[in-house]
């Protein structure tokens, strides 16, 4: 984060915030039938692309536009970027069609972070829904690499149909049992689904964590944040010690343009995480 | 150029910030002044007569300023009448800010090309010229103020901007007579200049007398000054300023209370004030583009038919339209009275957060050029009015989660 060094015989400031790096689809996955990972290196010569959890890049698609996306990969590999997205839209439909060799544009990264090191030593439980899954991936990464650094860690999370779940193989249902816990529910069950039906939220009451030594991190839609900062609190989690990242309309991704304002704070550069107790205030406010 | 330090600065006493005592130069060297500065390599921008308001363009000499012409306004209206005197500065401000030049308007940031797997980025380059702003108003030197903090005062600085505020020359004019919307002296942005101007005048006309008191506010100033035939201000003239400023200051019949303002907003997201404003509030975003504080923008991505060559343009945004708060399910604030609430809120309480300062000077252009007449500082009065004992409160509680739907 570095102020732009500007070059006084151009009029161009080097090193813009607002000007893409370009990369290079090198993989994509479909993750279901909306949501895909894509892989990216840099375009030209090796990528060292360092980030912290919880952070996005503003990504370009030519000639269409960008849209922020949290970064999702493996915080330690910094040699490639990787981004879990959901289309939804004019910007995700264009990226949905990315094949490998496509070039995307690249801005960031771009806000706060998960306190993946204040909370070493505590209990983690991780609340998430739907896409919000994905900025959460890279706590998981690093929770599976320093896994001696933290007690208990308990992954709630929630879809709308397990064909909605994310990340199946890897993370939810996987070959090896992780060293974490995971706890997934759907809204609505199709044939074949024998795992818990209903709202993530309620499978907080009987998470595993001890509540007075517990660091909460949140992502998903905000009545689903709400309900969980209840039932986080009802638990005896302190409001201090739970995190959430919010999302708004963002056109710049640093601090220029207003878009993504919430109260006081610029969720582009003041978050997206927010220790619960910063925005509490403005929490409940309606249309905020 | 003169950097405002934002501090405010002790009355003028004949005495420039630079130690320099003020001058007096008769009317007809303002064009002597003004040609000192486009020898000097200056572009010259100044208020001029345009289609029936008082507009910012490029002048080549005093004679295009608004002589003879004041500005009449009111909530929603906005008129020019002809003076009774030839005053060069004798109205106040129109429609347009000085931030244009420097946050314009539309602006292209880069374009891209494609040729098979190769992709050029051209970020635009600045066109920059030495501009010298002629007949700044106090509010106007503090709204510039507040937008360098915005654009290069945080961890990111935007380019274009920064290079565009190089190299500007600021003659600020002291304010005689305010408009009826004005009401900076409550914000403490005026009726006179402290500081962040390179020279300062007051307007003096009294009888056949018409001249200028200058004050120096920068080296640079001080050296196009020199050029200028002047002789020293007396005590009577520092008077006579004295005088005409404090005029300005009794006659501003508008004022934004400014204790526990922050507090004020934050504690009234539920007042129902706010269904009152927002069943006479078009959401026309008027008083957004007329603001010379609001800086929210958008962009907008752009192809040629080939495919192979894209561009990507920043474009004044405002918080009243439906798109601005729009993600995915819809917009945040859909309602005219969120929007409102927002401009109002981000103006007066959140910005003080944001940048350290109340985002408004207190110009009084969102009143005059409001549709309906909405008037921010009857909207403070009334959010206060509503929390004095009758009045009957709409806060919010400060601890809500035992909440469980708000
Ligand atoms: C910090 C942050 C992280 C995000 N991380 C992810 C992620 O990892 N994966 C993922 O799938 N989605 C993520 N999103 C949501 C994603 O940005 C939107 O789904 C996306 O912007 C929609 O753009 P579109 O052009 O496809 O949709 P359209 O509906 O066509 O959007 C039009 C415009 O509205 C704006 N907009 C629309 N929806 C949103 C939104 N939800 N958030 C911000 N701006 C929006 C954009 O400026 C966009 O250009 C994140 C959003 C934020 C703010
Ligand atoms: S909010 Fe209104 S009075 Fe205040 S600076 Fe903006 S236009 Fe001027
Ligand atoms: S009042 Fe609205 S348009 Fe003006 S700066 Fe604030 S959010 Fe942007
Ligand atoms: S996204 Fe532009 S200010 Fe935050």
């Amino acid at each position: 984060m570095s102020p732009l060094e500007l070059d006084h015989s151009t009029g161009v400031a080097t090193g813009d915030p607002m000007l893409p790096d370009w990369y290079t689809v090198e993989r994509v996955r479909r993750e279901n039938h909306d949501t895909f990972t894509l892989e990216l290196r840099a375009r030209d010569g090796e990528t060292h692309f360092a980030f912290l959890p919880g952070q996005f890049n503003m990504l370009y698609v030519f000639g269409v536009g960008e849209a922020p996306i949290s970064i999702s990969g493996n915080p330690a590999a910094t040699d490639r970027v990787v981004h879990t997205t959901r289309a939804v839209g004019t910007v995700t439909r264009a990226m949905w069609r990315f094949k490998r060799g496509d070039a995307i544009g690249v801005r960031g990264p771009f806000g706060t972070h998960w306190p993946v090191e204040q909370a070493e030593g505590r209990d983690l439980v991780l609340v998430t829904g739907g896409i919000g899954l994905a900025p959460l991936r890279p706590v998981i990464y690093h929770v599976l690499a320093h896994r001696q650094a933290y007690g208990r860690v308990v992954l709630l999370y929630g879809a709308r149909t397990p064909d909605d779940l994310l990340y199946d193989e890897e993370l939810l249902f996987p070959p090896q049992p992780l060293s974490i816990d995971v706890d997934v529910t759907v809204d609505r069950a199709v044939a074949g689904w024998r795992g818990r039906i209903g709202v993530v939220t309620s499978l907080i009451s009987r998470a595993p964590i001890h509540p007075d030594n517990a660091v909460a991190m949140l992502c998903g839609p905000e009545v689903m944040m709400r309900f969980a900062v209840q039932a986080l609190m009802t638990r005896g989690v302190p409001v201090d010690r739970i995190y959430v990242s919010l999302e708004r309309n963002m056109k710049c991704g640093v601090g220029f343009c207003g878009h993504c304002q919430y109260g006081p704070a610029f969720i582009c550069r003041d978050g997206p995480v927010f220790r619960f107790d910063a925005i509490e205030r403005f929490f409940g406010v309606r249309e905020i | 150029m003169a950097k405002g330090s934002g501090k405010k600065g002790s009355a003028m006493r004949g005495i420039g910030p630079f130690g320099r005592p003020s001058r007096v130069i008769p009317k007809e060297s303002l064009r002597n002044l003004l040609e000192v500065l486009r020898l000097r390599g200056y572009t010259l921008i100044g208020p001029t007569v345009r289609d029936q308001a008082i507009v910012y363009d490029e002048i080549s000499s005093p004679q295009e300023l608004p002589i003879g012409w004041t500005d009449r306004q009111g909530p929603g209206t906005y008129r020019l009448e002809r003076r009774e005197d030839d005053a060069f500065f004798g109205f106040v401000v129109g429609p347009q800010s000085w931030k244009k030049f420097f946050f314009p308007p539309a602006q292209r940031l880069f374009q891209i090309s494609r040729d098979g797997k190769e992709i050029h980025t051209t970020p635009d380059p600045v066109q920059t010229r030495k501009r010298a702003l002629i007949g700044v108003r106090p509010c106007e030197l503090r709204a510039l103020a507040i937008q360098d903090r915005v654009f290069t005062g945080g961890a990111y600085v935007d380019g274009s901007y920064r290079r565009l505020r190089e190299d500007v020359f600021i003659l600020a004019v002291n304010c005689g007579e305010p408009a009826a919307t004005c009401f900076c002296a409550s914000l403490d942005t005026g009726p006179q200049v402290t500081d962040g101007f390179d020279l300062a005048i007051t307007e003096v006309i009294e009888g056949t007398r018409h001249e200028f008191i200058v004050h120096v506010g920068s080296e640079l100033g001080a050296r196009v000054l020199e050029a200028v035939p002047s002789r020293e201000a007396t005590d009577a003239d520092s008077a006579t300023e004295r005088e005409i400023v404090q005029r300005a200051t009794r006659r501003m019949s508008r004022a934004l209370e400014r204790s526990q303002l922050k507090e004020l907003l934050y504690r009234n997201y539920e007042s129902p004030r706010w269904d009152q404003v927002a069943a006479r509030c078009l959401s026309c975003a008027n008083c957004t583009m007329v603001c010379p504080t609001c800086f929210c923008s958008t962009v907008e991505d752009v192809t040629d038919l080939s495919g192979d060559h894209a561009e990507r343009r920043r474009l004044w945004d405002s918080c009243f339209t439906m798109d601005f708060s729009y993600i995915v399910g819809g917009s945040v604030r859909a309602s005219t009275r969120a929007r409102y609430r927002h401009w109002l809120t981000h103006k007066l309480a959140t910005w003080q957060d944001q940048f350290g300062v109340i985002g408004c000077v207190g110009c009084g252009r969102c009143i005059t050029w409001c549709p309906v007449g909405i008037d921010l500082t009857e909207e403070v009065a009334a959010l206060r009015g509503r929390e004095s004992p009758d009045g009957g409160s709409g806060a919010i509680q400060e601890n809500h989660h035992d909440r469980t739907e708000s």
